[in-house]
């Protein structure tokens, strides 16, 4: 095989890798999106707030000591523990739970019925304000989060993927990120199973009936209240484990807000309704991006990747605006 | 099992509610009304008149709506429902169908009817003996079960919208304008079901209508509602004969035709109403 093609092989996968924690992201939006119909901006924050939250429980670390030294001119830092990763993840989960129940009791409870528009507003504030406690709480230093995970290339892969270079002196196999595969791994049960949650359990149901009719699902008596913070809780599970994966990737730093905007263009492919869109519309993105880096990329002198993401987004919608999957606008005539 | 025939026991008592929107616009001005158990009771009156308010206000959805009860009780088997939210009233028996159907657009027919059982903890087995229940009284929906309920045409959303309501096991129906946007054929249609409904089942209907006609020849027990306020009421049969709801809301007269000129003497007439 020509090596261009062995490295094109490459390059694909690896943006399959990387597509899955665009997924990732995007599933958290999709999830609260769908339930609530909030665009939720604060979706990439609430991965960094778990990531910085998991990484201090882990190290044992005194939430607010900045604070609390500057107020009571202490010099403390640490308790003197650590957490070992399943215990503090376990914590952290309970904390997400908390932090969607503070959101729905102090934030959305009392913007029932308004606009998109002002729950979106609601959202950014959201945001803003959760990288702002993630900071007090947690200090604002880049951070190691070590959860155990393998890292690095797997040398298994590249053993068993060397016959495909037939001898080939300057091919050493594939190189694929032991993380990226685990992260795959990880995707795929935990779609198998929010899709499996949505559509065969009682609660699932009513968290769809919460999606297409506020009133009608008050109506039969589901709670609203119950439902949505089931949903933010959900999505901040979605948002620890990217906030795991992408912390364990390039370490705990606050540019990791920013990878939300990368989940705007897969979500725009996969459709904001749809729960396997958002996960083949990450997959669409992370490969597309490399691959077009790859190919195209030379011709135009590079950086690519920048861009092409938000270019593909606008292509669809101009021509399909619901997405790849998203659920058709019913409209009886 | 109930007996319709002679309903007796008071359910529910509205006393004398006043209903504020937005804190400043007053669309119940005093109704006090009683459905008696066992019965069909039907609300009557125009646009506007504060049927749907009413309705809300007893499942209380009004507070997602910014409406409140200002003044007045509303009591359910002598029990204050005030404080209770929409889902501990379903969990007491009372549920209501929204005016409009408001099906679940993207989910199929039997999964609407299947959110109707989610407040529902009597095991598995008797909400699939409710489901075939419903079916059995909506043939129609059986043949329709798996498709999208936002594809079903607009009688088959309304019987969605009440058969997820019976899933509820309820005791006491608030119904919301059934017949609205419906065809004539249609509308006799759910009402026959209505009654079956609560002739086989004992459900108690409180059924706000605009269709007079129709309400008053299914209906026990009527009530006229005109600007936030109760004008009239008594049972069905007497209605029916009554010689200004005959002119007013069936749109019948014993004077034939009236010319132009007696529009001031009709508007002298109708002021007895307000």
């Amino acid at each position: 095989m020509p090596e261009q093609l062995l490295f094109g092989a490459e390059v694909f996968l690896n943006g399959l890798m990387a597509g899955v924690l665009y997924a990732l992201v995007a599933l958290g939006f999709v999830l609260i999106y769908k339930a609530s119909g909030i665009f939720n901006y604060a979706q990439g924050v609430m991965a960094l707030f778990a990531a910085l939250t998991l990484v201090g429980i882990m190290e044992g670390q005194i939430p607010f000591a900045h604070l609390i030294n500057a107020i009571l001119g202490t010099e403390v830092h640490h308790f003197g523990w650590h957490v070992n990763a399943f215990f503090g993840i376990i914590i952290t989960m309970a904390v997400m739970v908390a932090l969607a129940w503070c959101v729905q009791r102090y934030v959305f409870r009392h913007l029932v019925g308004q606009e998109p528009i002002i729950l979106f507003m609601a959202t950014i504030g959201l945001a803003y304000f959760m990288e702002g406690l993630g900071d007090i709480m947690w200090g604002s230093d880049i951070k190691k989060l070590d959860v155990g995970l393998p890292q690095g290339g797997s040398f298994w892969i590249e053993e068993n993927t060397q016959w495909l270079g037939f001898g080939n002196e300057r091919f050493y196999g594939f190189f694929l990120d032991q993380l990226d595969i685990i992260a795959t791994g990880i995707a795929v049960v935990l779609v198998a199973a929010l899709v499996l949650f949505s559509q065969y359990t009682k609660q699932g149901r009513a968290m769809r009936a919460v999606a297409d009719d506020h009133q009608a699902a008050l109506s039969v008596g589901i709670s609203l209240n119950f439902i949505w913070v089931m949903v933010w809780s959900l999505a901040g599970f979605v948002a620890l484990v990217a906030g795991i994966m992408w912390g364990a990737k390039s370490g705990v730093q606050f540019s990791l807000s920013l990878i939300a905007l990368k989940a705007l263009p897969v979500l725009m492919l996969g459709g904001f309704t749809s729960i396997p869109g958002a996960i083949v519309g990450g997959l669409i993105i992370g490969v597309g991006e490399k691959m077009f880096e790859f190919i195209v990329g030379p011709m135009v002198g590079g950086a690519t990747e920048n861009w092409f993401a938000y270019v593909l987004a606008l292509v669809f919608l101009v021509f399909r605006p619901q997405g790849l999957f998203g659920e058709k606008i019913i409209e009886r005539v | 099992m109930l007996d319709a025939g002679r309903p007796q026991e008071t359910l529910l008592e509205v006393n004398n509610i006043e209903v504020i929107y937005n804190h400043v616009i007053l669309v119940l001005k005093g109704v006090s009304l009683k459905v008696p158990k066992g019965g069909i009771t039907a609300l009557l009156g125009g646009n506007g008149a504060g049927k749907t308010t009413t309705l809300k206000a007893i499942s209380n959805l009004l507070h997602s709506e910014r409406g409140e009860v200002t003044k007045g009780t509303i009591t359910y088997r002598g029990e204050g429902v005030a404080d209770l939210s929409p889902a501990a009233l379903v969990d007491k028996g009372v549920i209501q169908v929204m005016e409009g159907r408001h099906c679940f657009e993207h989910l199929t027919v039997e999964e609407n009817l299947m959110t109707g059982a989610y407040t529902r903890k009597d095991g598995k087995g008797a909400v699939d003996a409710d489901l075939e229940m419903v079916y059995n009284y909506f043939p129609r929906l059986k043949e329709r079960r798996k498709s999208q309920a936002g594809y079903t045409s607009g009688g088959e959303q309304q019987m969605v919208a009440i058969g997820r309501a019976i899933m509820s096991r309820p005791e006491t129906i608030l119904l919301d304008e059934p017949s609205m946007g419906l065809a004539p054929q249609l509308v006799e249609e759910i009402f026959n079901i209505v009654k079956n409904l609560n002739e086989k089942e004992g459900a108690t209907f409180l059924l706000a209508e605009q269709n007079t006609n129709v309400a008053l020849r299914f209906a026990h027990y009527g009530y006229i509602l005109e600007s936030g306020r109760v004008v009239m009421d008594g049972p069905a049969a007497d209605l029916r004969e009554n010689p200004d709801v005959k002119e007013f809301y069936l749109g019948m007269s014993d004077e034939g035709r009236k010319s132009f000129r007696d529009v001031r003497s009709y508007r002298r007439r109708k002021r007895w109403l307000s």
